[in-house]
């Protein structure tokens, strides 16, 4: 994991006159400068002007429409079952994911027997390729031939529709991002978990706590902060940033019932060409990723360094 | 107490529950495997035998191979990535070390420019970006794949981290040889700066060859296509029931980064942890 530290200026090298310096430093910058603001700068500036116009790709002209498609998005029945389904998405996968990925790393990280075996087997998802793996699970999902559906069949339960109703089509969609998620938070949690001094658990041994339980509660918990904090933020930054698995599973249906933010703005945009409302789509959406960034800088702030 | 020795209820629940949780974390993969050696009426009769009773692997391969044309998507995949990288690497080693090593006074406005780079996905540049790509005529081709990506803020800051940790008597030394700057990044800062690109390669290239939404945008036929991509094609193209030439095509498109995975599984898992800053 990276700590971010930024000392305020560089040191200053004695053989290289200060002149110089700036001259060479800006001369090895130059190149990424001049990408950052074509690639990143100017489409960020130009997606915010194109949210208050009514461009749409193939007509010539556009008007300047201020915040009338902020008003539209705010009726529309779309937009507002995507913000939604999103909402719950990443409500059940972030947590669920941070949690197992902890269990597993708690479990692995105390078990000598398998160690590297388990670790790469729950690792293994994170590596694979998301859309391959979403069309193994659309069969494993498959309401007759599926796997899933026979060994419930076999106990005598009759499984759901999982991608095809509107009523499972969020959860099974949440069931393949837990899983895809899981192993990457693991991996974060077991750094985390090297790095606590051996010595706190001897000192929480003489202080009395004697179960595995207590011993978790005052040492690991606290100490696993920063790195909780941070599993948080990535887990719920991606989940909000779901696709793949929509779009190639689902489309967003049955019914809307699996619209999620960046398909919508997909659809919008590169669909139906809707270039100035899918922008405002995008400014809300930019929107969430700073609001969830600043709510993790504020609370670094306030998080208590152990070590 | 030696742990090994002790096998008590515990330990055995422990163990008991990490297997479970194996096995159905691999259960996608051992399906993939079995399904991609079915029939199709196998596959409609007994979904849970795991052993095909005819093997029609070379069946569903030969189908996967030839209603795409797979080997131009993983040849694709592999320009698209290896390009990217290259770029990445060269635009943001001598920004890091500058940045890093050179005192100069946008410095600070630079650093800024790079933290907001971190936040801003690709998702959020993709329309303007469509559009000028449009505009200029460069949609569906290898351009329009690599050009936004050829600057990497996460790498800038990657190495950044990376290189302010190196010794400054190590280019000070250089400087009284008489290299010049360029030559100090290209001889000295590179050569030991090998864990952090190996790092950054790692996470780069599982990125770009499992990326969908960019390809998806500015590619519309197959010739450009990279994996992921192409896996949607031969999806419409055999209407997804086919499960038997679907699995096999996922097993093909998906070995590569598997393999490479499971052979420097060390180097995966530091290089993902390393830079699990960006999603």
């Amino acid at each position: 994991m990276v700590e971010a530290t930024y000392p305020a200026t560089p040191l200053a090298l004695p053989d290289l006159g200060a002149a110089r310096q700036a001259r060479t430093a800006w001369l090895l910058a130059l190149p990424a400068v001049i990408l950052m603001i074509a690639f990143i700068l100017a489409p960020l500036a130009a997606v915010v002007f194109l949210g208050f116009t009514d461009f749409e790709l193939g007509y010539g002209s556009f008007r300047f429409v201020g915040f009338e498609n902020y008003a539209e998005l705010f009726f529309d029945r779309t937009f507002r079952q995507s913000l939604w389904n999103t909402a719950i998405y990443s409500a059940i996968v972030a947590p669920v994911s941070l949690f197992l990925g902890l269990g597993i790393a708690l479990l692995i990280e105390s078990e000598k027997i398998g160690q590297s075996f388990f670790r790469t087997a729950y690792f293994l998802p994170v590596a694979s390729l998301l859309v391959a793996m979403a069309t193994v699970w659309q069969y494993l999902f498959h309401p007759t031939i599926g796997p899933i559906n026979a060994a419930l069949q076999l106990v005598g339960l009759t499984g759901p529709n999982w991608l095809g109703s509107s009523s499972t089509v969020l959860y099974s969609l949440a069931i393949i991002g837990i899983w895809q998620s899981a192993g990457f938070n693991m991996v974060l949690f077991l750094a985390g978990l090297t790095a606590i001094p051996r010595d706190l658990y001897a000192a929480a041994n003489v202080d009395g706590a004697k179960s595995g339980l207590d011993r978790f509660f005052l040492v690991t918990w606290p100490m696993l902060g920063p790195t909780t904090l941070f599993v948080i933020t990535i887990s719920v930054i991606n989940a909000v940033k779901v696709f793949e698995t929509v779009k190639t599973l689902t489309e967003g249906g049955p019914n809307k019932s699996s619209e999620v933010l960046l398909f919508t703005i997909y659809q919008e945009g590169f669909v139906y060409l809707r270039v100035g409302y899918a922008s405002a789509m995008t400014v809300i959406f930019l929107a969430v990723l700073v609001v969830m960034m600043f709510i993790q800088y504020r609370l670094l702030d306030r998080e208590v360094h152990y070590t | 107490m030696n742990p090994q020795a002790t096998f008590t209820f515990g330990r055995a629940l422990r163990l008991g529950l990490l297997c479970l949780g194996a096995l159905m974390f691999l259960a996608p993969y051992v399906f993939m495997l079995s399904t991609a050696g079915k029939g199709q009426s196998e596959i409609f009769t007994s979904s849970l035998s795991l052993i095909p009773q005819h093997s029609f692997f070379v069946q569903n391969f030969m189908k996967a191979f030839t209603r795409v044309n797979m080997l131009g998507l993983l040849f694709n995949g592999v320009v698209v990535c290896c390009l990217i990288l290259f770029f990445q690497v060269l635009i943001a080693v001598p920004c890091a070390y500058a940045l890093a090593k050179l005192n100069f006074r946008a410095a600070r406005l630079m650093m800024a420019l790079v933290m907001l780079g971190l936040l801003v996905p690709i998702h959020a540049t993709a329309l303007p970006l469509y559009v000028a790509f449009n505009n200029l005529a460069v949609l569906n081709s290898y351009t329009a794949l690599v050009a936004p990506f050829s600057i990497s803020v996460f790498g800038i800051f990657l190495f950044l981290q990376f290189f302010r940790a190196m010794p400054d008597d190590l280019i000070h030394a250089a400087r009284l040889d008489g290299m010049s700057e360029m030559g100090i990044v290209a001889r000295v800062i590179v050569p030991n700066a090998w864990p952090a690109i190996t790092a950054f390669a790692i996470f780069s290239v599982v990125a770009h060859w499992n990326d969908l939404y960019w390809p998806l945008i500015v590619v519309s036929n197959q010739t450009y296509a990279t994996p992921p991509l192409g896996l949607l094609y031969f999806r419409a193209a055999e209407a997804g029931d086919d499960y038997g030439a679907l699995m096999a095509a996922t097993l093909i498109i998906t070995l590569p980064l598997v393999l490479a995975f499971l052979f420097a599984q060390k180097r995966f898992v530091e290089g993902i942890t390393m830079t699990g800053l960006k999603g």
